[in-house]
């Protein structure tokens, strides 16, 4: 039994004309303690599905989602998620919003130390000048990086992100991914994130899972990224395990849609390597 | 709105203003001689605006305080139509129980006149013998001025992005924090528009009440110049209601957008 294990899950939705599209079918996956794994899948494959489910916030047809051993039955801050979309409370100020949930999960603590470990984590994704910013303004890098902060400050047992920089434009993102490693080199927190970008999986992960278009998509086989970290993104381009990787993974994201009765849509060209995105993406 | 002279914005509405002067008073000095000409109008009237706060007797006041009985009135039913008003809109919102049960009836009792709502009034708060009157012109104004906000705050209730309450669950927050720090902010904007829309049609209603009440306050002094055959307090009224009216709307407008930036 691994600290997070996925056991057959499978989740279906009502469909439009009344009868039932399953969108997971029979998904495995089992994640250590202190793993940085990353899922990697076409847009509506069902990510965001998996990701509620282990957040909780859905709960699988079949098959079950547990947590160092505990079947997850409800969400709570202890696998806080950092949304696809953002989430901010617009009304409150970037410190505000990590403040609600520091004061939510660390109730036992007198209210001067709370406040001092929401200012850190919002230092800590170099925000410390714009605690007292409403989210509207807030560049949409600066926000997901407000969203960061609020899922570290829970300290949960694991993290989880969904999509987080999928909004953004390459360059932010590219910063973004750079923080993200250096705040992970410094505090080894198991991380489950969701991405549509190859690239940004290989970037960032310790193993990278894809997942099978959909509809009834599962997860695919475990590629082990073998390259040291640091990273720098700029010299990985030219790194041939990189390359492999990542022709490996998409050629199976490929494949799979492929294999599908109904097709979903294929771009026409395999994605070289100036190609990124895997499907179309919001 | 595009420029189209320096200090058109004050101009031009007063050019509207002559145009609507100059038709009442062609108007009286030709087919209908009863109404009175706008300078005629206001020479008999110049007392109460003048002297605005005089109370010679119960029905002969100045217009500050017939305005004044007016606007209480309107507050209270108002703040009542709020009172209800919201959390029946929270109810409908959130609760597809709720909004299965309530919703043909709501739509049935909206569009009821204020006017045929009072005898009902009436005869509700019959044993409170001489405030009987009074408070069935509250339950009137109440009545009709709360289905705004009732509408307005079940849309706002549906159109909270789950997302938000999405963080509630994930930090699992109580029900009454989620309801306080999560759904009540994202609803106030929705919210306000319905209060302005409601008390829009308070002070609509206002003067069906007081016509049929009595008590003093714009709408009876208007209906009691009606029986007596006065024509310009009846004219001067009308400016006085359309312009109280306009300036809670502008207030109601300032509220507004105050919280709409969040
Ligand atoms: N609550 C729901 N009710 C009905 N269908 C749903 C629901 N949630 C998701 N779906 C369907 O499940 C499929 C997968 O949705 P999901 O949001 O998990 O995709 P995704 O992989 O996260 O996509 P994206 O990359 O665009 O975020 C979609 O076809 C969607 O229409
Ligand atoms: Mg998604």
């Amino acid at each position: 039994m691994s600290y997070l294990n996925l056991n057959g899950v499978s989740k279906g939705f009502r469909s439009a004309s009344g009868g039932r599209t399953e969108v997971l079918h029979d998904a495995w996956l089992s994640m250590e303690r202190g793993e940085f794994v990353a899922v990697v899948g076409f847009s509506g494959a069902g990510k965001t599905t998996l990701m509620n489910m282990v957040a909780g916030l859905a709960t699988p047809d079949s098959g079950t989602v547990q947590l160092e051993g505990e079947t997850i039955t409800g969400p709570g801050p202890d696998r806080m998620l950092v949304f696809q979309n953002y989430s901010l409370l617009p009304w409150m100020t970037a410190f505000e919003n990590v403040k609600l949930a520091v004061d939510q999960v660390f109730p036992q603590w007198d209210n001067k130390w709370r406040r001092e470990h929401t200012e850190n984590y919002l230092k800590m994704v170099s925000l410390g000048h714009a605690m007292d910013r409403k989210p509207s303004q807030l560049s949409g890098g600066m926000r997901q990086r407000v969203c960061v902060a609020r899922a570290l400050a829970c300290e949960p047992r694991i993290l989880l992100l969904d999509e987080p920089f999928g909004a953004l434009d390459a360059l932010t993102r590219g910063t973004l991914q750079d923080e993200l490693m250096k705040i992970r080199s410094q505090d080894d927190r198991t991380i489950l994130m969701i991405t549509n970008d190859v690239d940004e999986a290989i970037l960032v992960a310790d193993r990278i899972i894809p997942l099978t278009a959909g509809p009834r998509a599962t997860l695919g086989p475990s590629f082990t990224v073998d390259i040291e970290r640091p990273r720098d993104r700029k010299e990985i381009n030219h790194d041939s395990r990189f390359k492999k990787l990542r022709k490996d993974v998409n050629d199976f994201l490929l494949g799979s849609a492929a294999d599908k009765r109904n097709p979903v849509k294929v771009p026409a060209k395999v994605p070289s390597f100036g190609g990124t995105p895997v499907g179309v993406s919001a | 709105m595009k420029k189209l002279f320096p200090f058109d914005w004050l101009v031009l509405p007063m050019v509207g203003i002559a145009c609507a002067m100059l038709v009442w008073y062609g108007l009286s000095k030709t087919i209908t001689p009863k109404v009175p000409t706008p300078l005629a109008t206001w020479e008999e009237c110049k007392v109460y605006v003048l002297e605005p706060f005089a109370k010679r007797s119960e029905l002969d006041q100045g217009v500050l305080n017939f305005t004044r009985y007016s606007l209480v009135r309107v507050a209270k039913g108002f703040f009542l139509a709020v009172l209800i008003g919201v959390p029946t809109g929270f109810l409908l919102g959130m609760s597809p129980w709720f909004f299965k049960c309530f919703d043909l009836l709501f739509q049935i009792l909206r569009p009821v006149s204020p006017l045929a709502w009072f005898p009902l009034g009436a005869a509700l708060f019959t044993t409170f013998k001489q405030d009987a009157l009074e408070y069935a012109a509250l339950f009137t104004i109440t009545v009709c001025a709360m289905w705004p906000t009732v509408l307005n705050t079940a849309v706002g209730v549906r159109a909270i992005p789950q997302d938000y309450l999405n963080v509630a669950k994930v930090l699992k927050l109580s029900a009454f924090q989620t309801l306080w720090k999560v759904m009540l902010p994202a609803v106030l904007p929705y919210m306000f528009t319905g209060f302005r829309l409601s008390l829009g049609i308070a002070w609509l209603v206002i003067v069906a009440a007081e016509m049929l009440t009595g008590n003093p306050g714009i709408g009876s002094f208007l209906n009691q110049e009606y029986l007596a055959g006065h024509y310009a307090p009846i004219i001067f009224c009308i400016i006085i209601i359309g312009v109280v009216g306009f300036i809670l709307d502008r207030i109601m407008n300032v509220v507004e957008r105050r919280f709409k930036t969040i």
